[in-house]
């Protein structure tokens, strides 16, 4: 059997309260591993130094391979595969294309970027996700801080997290 | 630290903290539905076993069951689906474009308006689809697949195939942009129901939740997913009601061959979706006792939007009837005095009454703050919708080019049949939605509580 990972969960009740103490926490060099919240506190993600999301990016790759697409899929069809004489106007041109090019591009965006979002974030619909304490989608924050990554001790630690207004804390081992 | 101005209101009266907000929430979800929601239940569930009935029918015999004839080839399906798009139309705009302006007060009213944004979609659809005829091949002709024929490609440069993309990806974008808010709220309920221990429950809502734990590295990709479906999704529903415009503004019809129709009828669209979201909201707010979180204010700056866009509506009515007669083109005046003073002159005032006059009355203040007043209100505004896309439609083709082929039309009950198989389809599907998801955004709502009661404390002081 592996060994068990032992981690210190501190409950905050009020988001303003978990701000300064991850930065206080973070000053006093402790690595925190995560915290969970039932809804986004800002300035939370800068608090615990995690860098920006690439995810604008990702969008922006899958919608301009939609804009790609879609576009020569309508010349290709429209001026090259299949000519059609429609009005005596010109086989293809650019303007009555944007529509469906336009439409296109926001769905590979929108689909790229939510599937790479649930690939990057390992969401799926059979994970049980590890659960610290399943008050936080409720009304409680935790900061979970791995005892095993810290060279502080058990004592220590409880102590620095009580400090900073937690209003419990608790032990859990995975 | 949240900013709050001393002129705005509440968004979340009776004191609530995050707790309450859960429990008040997840309640209806985790409790046996009550009477009255059987009732309504049972009611949209026979419109639709009646509207099925009729559809079925149709598709049996074909849609020369309609009561379409020669001259007027398009009625009550376009009407009906443009209707029916428009109304769809609310939905994104609170939830996408209040967002990227940063108006709060959409957090709690944007999860059942998206839902009927979806509901809506899918009854503006099945009209189109049904005028198809053969529906089993409408999606195969429909998109650019290979075919026997050559292959013969579809026309892209017809706006009734622009349509196609313009509303499956609306349908599509508006879904994910819907079930990546209920995420978070999903793993409340199972988390709830791991702490009840039932775990049947835990299981399916995790399943639906994605395996959600809340972490700050998650909510950080989840803003950020959050914020840019919003930014694709405003000119997106801005680009759907264009389009569908465009099914008739670039024909050669004198009434639709109008520039004016885009602007024109993505207005009407936000003020017939504003005015179907308050007719269920004031419901849904009664029915799941939800008063604290759909307040009187907020029912009062959608009013405010109603009023603004049914001006722009009023507006737009005014100016085609002036381009009609600046423009001194025949058969252009002919559509448009024909409308207001020829056989169909009972459908025009009364669009023009329920559209630019009904809404008007939302300058009061004590109008604009009473429900019931606003209940009715928002009903009279979506019936006038509904006859505007009919006056645009059958006044404009019942007067041909030739006179013989003048006529009037006639809807027949399987008409009248599919437009009440929609209603059932767009009813069952919210009370379901009401029943099993839940239909306030918790985690938004969670995230302006402490804003909300500091301001509270400031005023005891």
């Amino acid at each position: 059997m592996a060994s068990k990972e032992n981690f210190l969960v501190g409950i905050f009740e009020d988001e303003d309260v978990l701000l300064h103490a991850v930065e206080n926490i973070r000053d006093k060099a402790v690595k925190i591993k995560e915290v969970y919240s039932p809804f986004p506190v800002h300035g939370l993600d800068e608090a615990l130094g995690y860098r920006r999301t690439r995810l604008p990016i990702a969008a922006f790759i899958f919608g301009m391979t939609g804009t790609i697409t879609a576009l020569s899929t309508q010349i290709w069809m429209l001026g090259f595969d299949w000519p059609m004489i429609i009005g005596g106007k010109n086989f293809y041109s650019i303007p009555p294309f944007i529509p469906v090019t336009f439409e296109f591009t926001v769905l590979l965006s929108a689909f790229g970027m939510v599937g790479t979002f649930l690939v990057v974030s390992d969401m799926k619909p059979y994970k049980w996700p590890r659960m610290y304490d399943n008050r936080t989608t409720d009304d409680k924050h935790a900061m979970v801080i791995d005892l095993g990554a810290n060279k502080m001790s058990k004592d220590e630690l409880r102590r620095i997290l009580t400090d900073n207004g937690a209003s419990e804390v608790n032990e859990k081992s995975f | 630290m949240q900013a709050s101005s001393v002129f705005r209101e509440s968004l979340v009266t009776g004191g609530k903290t995050l707790a309450d907000v859960s429990q008040d929430i997840s309640c209806q979800v985790e409790n046996k539905p009550s009477r009255l929601w059987w009732t309504a239940f049972g009611i949209s569930l026979v419109l639709l076993i009646y509207g099925g009935y009729c559809c079925w029918m149709m598709l049996w015999n074909g849609i020369g069951m309609w009561g379409l004839n020669k001259t007027v080839g398009w009625a009550w399906d376009i009407t009906n689906f443009v209707w029916w798009v428009g109304i769809g139309h609310a939905g994104t705009l609170i939830s996408a474009i209040l967002l990227l302006f940063r108006q709060r007060w959409r957090m709690s009213i944007n999860r059942a308006a998206e839902a009927m944004t979806i509901f809506a979609v899918i009854c503006a659809l099945s009209f189109p689809a049904f005028h198809m005829g053969r529906l089993w091949l409408g999606f195969y002709w429909a998109l650019p697949l290979p075919n026997a024929f050559g292959s013969l490609w579809v026309n892209f440069n017809s706006p009734l195939l622009w349509d196609v993309f313009a509303i499956s990806t609306y349908f599509s974008v508006s879904l994910v942009f819907w079930y990546m808010g209920l995420i978070p709220d999903f793993a409340v309920i199972r988390d709830r129901a791991v702490r009840m221990g039932h775990m049947t429950r835990a299981r399916i809502y995790n399943g639906l939740s994605f395996g959600w734990d809340g972490a700050a590295k998650t909510w950080m990709r989840y803003e950020s997913v959050a914020l840019i479906l919003a930014g694709l999704s405003t000119p997106l529903v801005l680009s759907v009601h264009t389009i569908v415009s465009m099914d008739f503004a670039t024909s050669v019809i004198p009434g639709w061959h109008t520039t004016i129709f885009p602007p024109y009828f993505v207005a009407g669209a936000i003020f017939s979706g504003f005015a179907m979201v308050l007719t269920l909201l004031l419901v849904t707010r009664k029915v799941f006792k939800l008063e604290d979180y759909i307040t009187i204010y907020h029912v009062e700056l959608m009013n405010i939007i109603i009023i603004v866009t049914g001006s722009i509506v009023g507006i737009a009515y005014i100016t085609e009837f002036f381009i009609a007669w600046y423009g001194q083109v025949p058969a252009e005046s002919y559509a448009f005095i024909n409308r207001a003073t020829g056989p169909y002159w009972w459908a025009y005032w009364s669009m023009m009454t329920c559209n630019v006059i009904s809404p008007q009355l939302f300058w009061f203040k004590k109008l604009r703050t009473n429900l019931v007043a606003t209940f009715i209100i928002s009903i009279i505004v979506n019936i006038g919708m509904w006859f505007e896309r009919f006056v645009i439609i059958v006044t404009s083709l019942h007067r041909d080019y030739i006179p013989s082929s003048w006529t009037m039309f006639h809807p027949t009950m399987y008409d009248i049949g599919q437009y009440i198989f929609t209603f059932g389809l767009f009813f069952t599907a919210f009370f379901l939605f009401a029943k099993f998801f839940p239909v306030i955004n918790m985690a938004e709502v969670k995230s302006i509580i402490k804003a909300t009661s500091e301001k509270k404390n400031t005023q005891a002081h």
